[in-house]
C-alpha cells in the first residue's frame, strides 16, 4: 500500500532525521530573526502559500481538474476574519469561530464554481474558473455601496491578531529570557497548522476518496465504469481545495492585519498553480517544495539583484522587480524542459523503479 | 455461494434486452437488438468490424442512452442510469481500447475497483478511525486476492501502463471483478494476446464462471468464442442476424455470409 509510513525502510535512521529536521525548524525563526525580522513574515507567507498550494494540489493534483480562480477562495477566507473581527462591523469574534466559518464559506464557494464546471475539460475549464475567480475580486471591489460590506478597494484595516485569553499573536513578549516577537508567534503557530495540513493531505491521498480522485484524473470515463460517482467526487475535489484556502485567508488577514482586493488578483492564482506544476502534481512534499521556492526565490532577488548590479555596473540597469519576474518565468521554462514532471515527481513513480523489473 | 443456490439460479433471465437502438448520426450503430443472457451462462457477442458490439456495451452500461428498447437486469430496468449506478447494480466491463488507470499500480487500479463496495468518506480518510482501517485492509487484501487470480501477484506495483499488453487486459478484469459484478462484459479481452495467454485467457473465463459470474463476451478469436461460450449472438450493421448455441450459430448461412463480406474470416473447420 502506498502508506507513507509503511515505505520507512530504517526506522532508527527516519526518526533521527526527523529529530533533526524538527529542532532545525524551530530553530528557523530565531537564525532568520538574526537577519532580519522581515524574514520571518517571508517565512509565514511562504508557509500560507504552502496551504495554498496543498488545497489547490487536491483539485489539480489529485482530482486533475483545474482551477486558474483558486486565490477567490482565500479572499473568502480572509473576507470572512476581516468582517468578523475588525472595526468594520464592531464584530471581534475568536479566531477559533472565524476560520471554520471561512472555511465553510469557501467550502460552498468551492461547490457554486464546481457545479457548472461538472462537464468541462480543458480550455473552457480554464476559462470558467478564471472567470470566477474574477467576479469574487470584483465584488469584494464593488460591494461598498449601497451597503459598505467589503469598503471596496480601500480593504479593511485594524483586523484582530489572533488572541487566546490574554497571549496576542501582535505583542512582542518575553518567554523565558527570550524576546518572543509576533512573527515569530504566527510562526509556530502556522508551522503547526502546515504539519496537519499535510498529513491530512497524505491520508487523503492515500485513502478510498483519493484514490477515488486519481481514477478520475487518469480516465474519468473508466473511473464510472468502476462504479465511481464523478460528479460527487469532483465538488467534494473543489470543496476540500476550497476549504484549505479559506482557512489560509483568514490567517491571512489576522496576520497581516489589513486586507484588500488588490491581494486576490489573477496573478496570485497562476504563482499557486505553478507552485504545484513546478513541485511536481500530486505530491504532497513536492508541492510543499514548489511553495517554498517560488516564494523564497523571488524575495532573494528582491535584495540581491539590486545590489548585484550596482555593484558589478556601478548602477541599476535592470529594475529588480522585472529582473525577478524574469528569471522567474526562464526558471518555469526551464522546468518544464528538463523535469516536466516537477521537482520531486509522484511518489509512484520513485516506488516504480524500486519494484520488480519485467522480464 | 452454495452450489444448490447456484444450481437454482442458473439458467434464470440475468440480462434481457428488448429492442435496443441507437444510431450515431447516420449511422444505425444497433437496430431494434433483443436478447436474452442467462443466469451462469457465458454469453457470446460476434460480429465483423463495426457491427455495433461495442456500441452496445456502451449502450447497457449507461454511457450512451439508447434511442429506443429497454434492458432489464434481474428484473429491475437499466434505463436512465449513469455509469456508475450500473455498475453498482453489479456489470462491471471492461473496454475494447483499454482504459486503465495508466499512472496507478495494478494494485492501486484493482483497488479502485473496489470504491463501490465500499464507504469510507472523507472524515474517515482523515481521522483513520478503526472501520476506515479495517476497511481499507479489506480492500488492499480483496484486491490482492484479484490479482492473484488472474495471475499478476507479481505486478502489483507496476505502473499499469508499464505493463505488457497481455497484463493490461487481465489487469482490466481483475479492476472490473473488483467491482463484485453479477455479469461481467469483456470487450475483446484476447486482442492482442499471444496463443499461451489466450490459453490462460479461457481458463480465467471458466472459472470467473464457476464461481457464478455471468459473462458476457465480446471476441473476434473465432477459437476462443466457439469453445467457451453457450451461446452466441451475431451482430451484423447494427441487427442481430442469429442466435444459438455456438455450433448451430457456426453453421448458419447468413453468418458464413456476413464474416465473408467482412474483413473478418471465420474459421469453421478449424474448430
Ligand atoms: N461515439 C460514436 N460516434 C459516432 N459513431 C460511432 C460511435 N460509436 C460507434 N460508432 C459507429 O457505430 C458503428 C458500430 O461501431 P462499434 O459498436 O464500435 O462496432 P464493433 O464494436 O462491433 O466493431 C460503427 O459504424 C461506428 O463507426
Ligand atoms: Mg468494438
Amino acid at each position: 500500500m502506498r502508506s507513507y509510513l509503511a515505505l520507512r525502510r530504517h526506522p532508527g535512521l527516519e526518526w533521527a532525521g526527523l529529530a533533526l529536521v524538527a529542532v532545525a525548524l524551530i530553530a528557523l525563526p530565531w537564525v532568520l530573526a538574526d537577519i532580519g525580522t522581515a524574514w520571518v513574515r517571508i517565512t509565514n507567507l511562504a508557509i500560507l502559500y504552502c496551504f495554498l498550494a496543498l488545497g489547490l494540489n487536491i483539485v489539480v493534483g489529485f482530482a486533475g481538474l483545474l482551477d486558474l480562480g483558486y486565490i477567490a477562495f482565500y479572499g473568502v477566507g480572509a473576507y470572512v476574519y476581516a468582517l468578523l473581527a475588525s472595526p468594520q462591523f464592531g464584530l471581534h469574534l475568536p479566531f477559533w469561530a472565524i476560520l471554520p466559518l471561512g472555511a465553510a464559506l469557501a467550502c460552498i464557494f468551492g461547490v457554486l464554481l464546481g457545479a457548472p464546471t461538472l462537464k468541462l475539460r480543458g480550455d473552457y475549464l480554464a476559462i470558467v474558473t478564471l472567470g470566477f475567480g474574477e467576479i469574487i475580486r470584483i465584488f469584494l471591489n464593488n460591494l461598498s455601496s449601497p451597503f459598505n460590506l467589503t469598503n471596496g478597494p480601500q480593504g479593511i484595516t485594524l483586523i484582530d491578531p489572533f488572541r487566546i485569553d490574554g497571549f496576542s499573536f501582535a505583542t512582542t513578549q518575553r518567554v523565558l529570557g527570550q524576546t518572543l516577537s509576533s512573527p515569530i508567534k504566527y510562526y509556530y503557530f502556522l508551522l503547526a497548522v502546515l504539519l496537519v495540513v499535510i498529513v491530512v493531505n497524505l491520508r487523503l491521498q492515500n485513502s478510498r476518496i483519493g484514490r477515488a480522485w486519481e481514477a478520475i484524473r487518469e480516465d474519468e470515463i473508466a473511473a464510472r465504469a468502476m462504479g465511481i460517482n464523478t460528479r460527487n467526487m469532483k465538488l467534494l475535489a473543489y470543496a476540500m481545495g476550497a476549504s484549505f484556502g479559506g482557512v489560509a485567508g483568514g490567517m491571512f488577514s489576522a496576520m497581516q492585519g489589513f486586507i484588500s482586493p488588490e491581494s486576490f488578483v489573477l496573478v496570485e492564482s497562476i504563482m499557486v498553480l505553478s507552485m504545484v506544476v513546478l513541485g511536481g502534481m500530486g505530491n504532497v512534499f513536492g508541492v510543499v517544495v514548489g511553495a517554498l521556492l517560488l516564494s523564497y526565490v523571488p524575495e532573494v532577488l528582491r535584495y540581491t539583484v539590486g545590489p548585484a548590479q550596482r555593484a558589478v555596473f556601478g548602477r541599476t540597469l535592470i529594475d529588480p522587480e522585472v529582473f525577478r519576474m524574469l528569471l522567474f518565468g526562464l526558471a518555469l521554462v526551464l522546468m518544464m524542459l528538463f523535469r516536466p514532471a516537477g521537482i520531486l515527481p509522484s511518489a509512484l513513480r520513485k516506488r516504480e523503479l524500486q519494484a520488480p523489473t519485467r522480464e | 455461494m452454495t452450489a444448490s443456490l447456484q444450481d437454482a439460479a442458473a439458467g434464470e433471465p440475468l440480462l434481457v434486452a428488448d429492442g435496443i437502438s441507437k444510431s450515431f448520426g447516420g449511422v444505425q450503430a444497433l437496430a431494434a437488438v433483443s436478447f436474452t443472457i442467462r443466469r451462469g451462462e457465458i454469453y457470446g457477442l460476434i460480429g465483423p468490424n463495426g457491427a455495433g458490439k461495442t456500441s452496445l456495451f456502451n449502450v447497457l452500461t449507461g454511457i450512451y442512452a439508447p434511442e429506443a428498447g429497454t434492458f432489464a437486469f434481474d428484473g429491475h430496468a437499466l434505463a436512465g442510469l449513469k455509469p456508475n449506478d450500473v455498475a453498482e447494480r453489479g456489470i462491471a466491463r471492461t473496454f475494447q481500447n483499454i482504459r486503465l488507470f495508466a499512472n496507478l499500480s495494478a494494485l492501486e487500479n484493482v483497488m479502485i475497483g473496489r470504491h463501490v463496495r465500499t464507504r469510507a468518506n472523507v472524515f474517515g480518510a482523515i481521522f483513520r478511525n478503526a472501520s476506515t482501517l479495517a476497511e481499507e485492509r479489506a480492500i488492499e487484501t480483496r484486491a490482492r486476492e484479484l490479482l492473484d487470480y488472474v495471475g499478476m501477484s507479481q505486478r502489483a506495483n507496476t505502473l499499469a501502463k508499464h505493463l505488457a499488453y497481455g497484463d493490461q487486459r487481465r489487469l482490466e478484469i481483475a479492476r472490473a471483478l473488483a467491482t463484485d459484478p453479477r455479469l461481467l462484459a469483456l470487450d475483446e479481452p484476447a486482442a492482442g494476446m499471444n496463443a499461451t495467454e489466450t490459453a490462460a485467457l479461457k481458463g480465467l473465463l471458466e472459472s470467473i464462471r464457476r464461481d457464478g459470474v455471468t459473462i458476457l463476451l465480446i471476441e473476434h478469436d473465432m477459437k476462443l468464442v466457439m469453445s467457451v461460450c453457450d451461446r452466441v449472438l451475431v451482430l451484423d450493421y447494427g441487427r442481430k442476424i442469429a442466435e444459438g448455441p455456438a455450433a448451430a450459430v457456426q453453421k448458419d448461412d447468413k453468418v458464413i455470409a456476413a464474416y465473408l463480406g467482412g474483413e473478418v474470416t471465420l474459421n469453421l473447420k478449424g474448430t
